[in-house]
């Protein structure tokens, strides 16, 4: 089983157009996850009976295996990318939501008692108090999400999409192991850039967690 | 679409559907030995990977990064290269399965072990206990809840998965899965995909049971 490296000179427009696809559609799935299970877990977590539902019903989800949620969204989106994208959203949910209410849990009661008694309006405590406080955690789960959605668009293949899990297709139609070597490399190597890309804004993002402690 | 759910309501209730060799008697039959061989594998290296890591503190750093690393990988992926490297075995199947159900064992198993109450620690060894008896009557029993979990997230994951076995050739619930495709026959692709779901979802429920009631005595 050798590289056969001319193929990668060759074809280094392919790659380059399969690895922003792949990208494409793990972040869009990541982008998504956030939009539905930001509200759900601010719902989640203020309601406590749909707590349980919530979390349940995400947990339900996720035990569905990959390749099922995209065949049984055919008939609704049919060989798109929108099935790519929702399939990958739903699996998103599960860590997203849970993060997001952990992460909201953590807010210490005094620091939002604070916030009521400056007079702060509920809505702008969740804003600026509450979510940023939340973040760390949350961008935990937006770490986790974004590098399985990364490994899990290749499964979209069988389905005719799969950015970089074309590339496995076609080593393995052709008996042919640069591709699927190639395709394997590259999908690990975008994880690993996005989980760092994603600790770099966690850094940026939250700068109390790791300011020096100024002498009053 | 009503008439595809009803279809599909006939597929999977029809008695030739569910005998003969390649019927899902036989398939669902193949998928559980894929599912639960694979998941014996990986806990036989996982589990005494992650006893040893959270007993020694040693070695936590690989663990974390065996994890992501874990999640990372492409079963497709993995799946065809073990098979262009070995040729028309099941060793493509077992390989991505276990490298599959590796990182999570290891990981809730060592998040078990490094939960237990430190002082309990000492108090064992306080009391002249040797390492192994801290190991095996103090640390292991107080981190079975998280190792479970580990192992049922690993087996729920290995049944989801077990559905590639078919796209190299072999049987399990995939089958229909992959034929469907093939065949464009999308009540056999949907038919296979809800038997996966189901059996996935019900593994799931029945392990939690089974953990609750094993757990029933301990306090949350």
């Amino acid at each position: 089983m050798t590289i056969d490296w001319s193929w990668i000179g060759d074809h280094t427009d392919d790659l380059t157009t399969l690895t922003l696809s792949h990208l494409q559609a793990a972040l869009s799935a990541v982008f998504f996850g956030l939009l539905i299970s930001l509200p759900l877990a601010v719902v989640a977590h203020r309601i406590r009976p749909l707590r349980g539902l919530l979390l349940g019903l995400s947990n339900v989800l996720f035990t569905i295996p990959s390749i099922a949620v995209f065949v049984l969204l055919l008939p609704v989106s049919g060989l798109t990318r929108t099935t790519t994208v929702i399939g990958l959203t739903i699996y998103t949910l599960v860590v997203l939501l849970r993060n997001t209410v952990e992460g909201l849990d953590s807010v210490p009661a005094k620091t939002k008692e604070a916030a009521k008694a400056m007079g702060t309006r509920p809505f702008r405590t969740l804003l600026t108090v509450e979510l940023p406080l939340a973040l760390p955690v949350i961008m935990a789960g937006v770490r986790i999400a974004t590098v399985m959605s990364i490994s899990l668009v290749s499964v979209a293949t069988y389905i005719g999409d799969g950015g970089l899990g074309q590339l496995f297709t076609d080593g393995f139609q052709r008996n042919y192991p640069t591709p699927v070597i190639v395709g394997v490399a590259l999908t690990l190597l975008l994880a690993l850039v996005a989980d760092a890309l994603l600790v770099a804004l966690q850094y940026v993002l939250t700068p109390w967690t790791h300011r020096k402690q100024r002498a009053a | 679409m009503y008439e595809l759910f009803k279809n599909l309501g006939t597929w999977l209730v029809s008695g030739e559907q569910w005998s003969g060799s390649d019927g899902i008697g036989h398939r669902l039959a193949e998928h559980l030995q894929y599912s639960l061989l694979a998941t014996l594998v990986a806990a036989a290296i996982a589990l005494p990977l992650g006893l040893l890591i959270g007993h020694t503190g040693r070695g936590a750093f690989l663990a974390i990064n065996l994890a992501s690393f874990g999640r990372a990988l492409p079963t497709v992926g993995l799946v065809v290269l073990v098979f262009l490297a070995s040729g028309l075995s099941m060793w493509p199947v077992y390989v991505a399965l276990v490298a599959l159900a590796v990182p999570a064992i290891v990981t809730n198993t060592y998040a078990g072990m490094t939960a237990v109450d430190p002082d309990v620690k000492d108090a064992a060894r306080g009391q002249g206990m040797r390492w192994h008896q801290v190991l095996f009557q103090v640390e292991l029993p107080l981190a079975l809840p998280l190792i479970m979990t580990g192992l049922r997230l690993a087996l729920i994951q290995v049944v989801a998965t077990a559905t590639i076995a078919a796209y190299v050739s072999f049987g399990g619930l995939g089958r229909y899965v992959f034929d469907g495709l093939a065949q464009r026959d999308l009540v056999q692709v949907l038919g296979g995909a809800v038997l996966v779901a189901v059996v996935a979802v019900a593994l799931d429920l029945a392990l939690s049971a089974l953990q609750r009631a094993l757990f029933r005595h301990r306090p949350a």
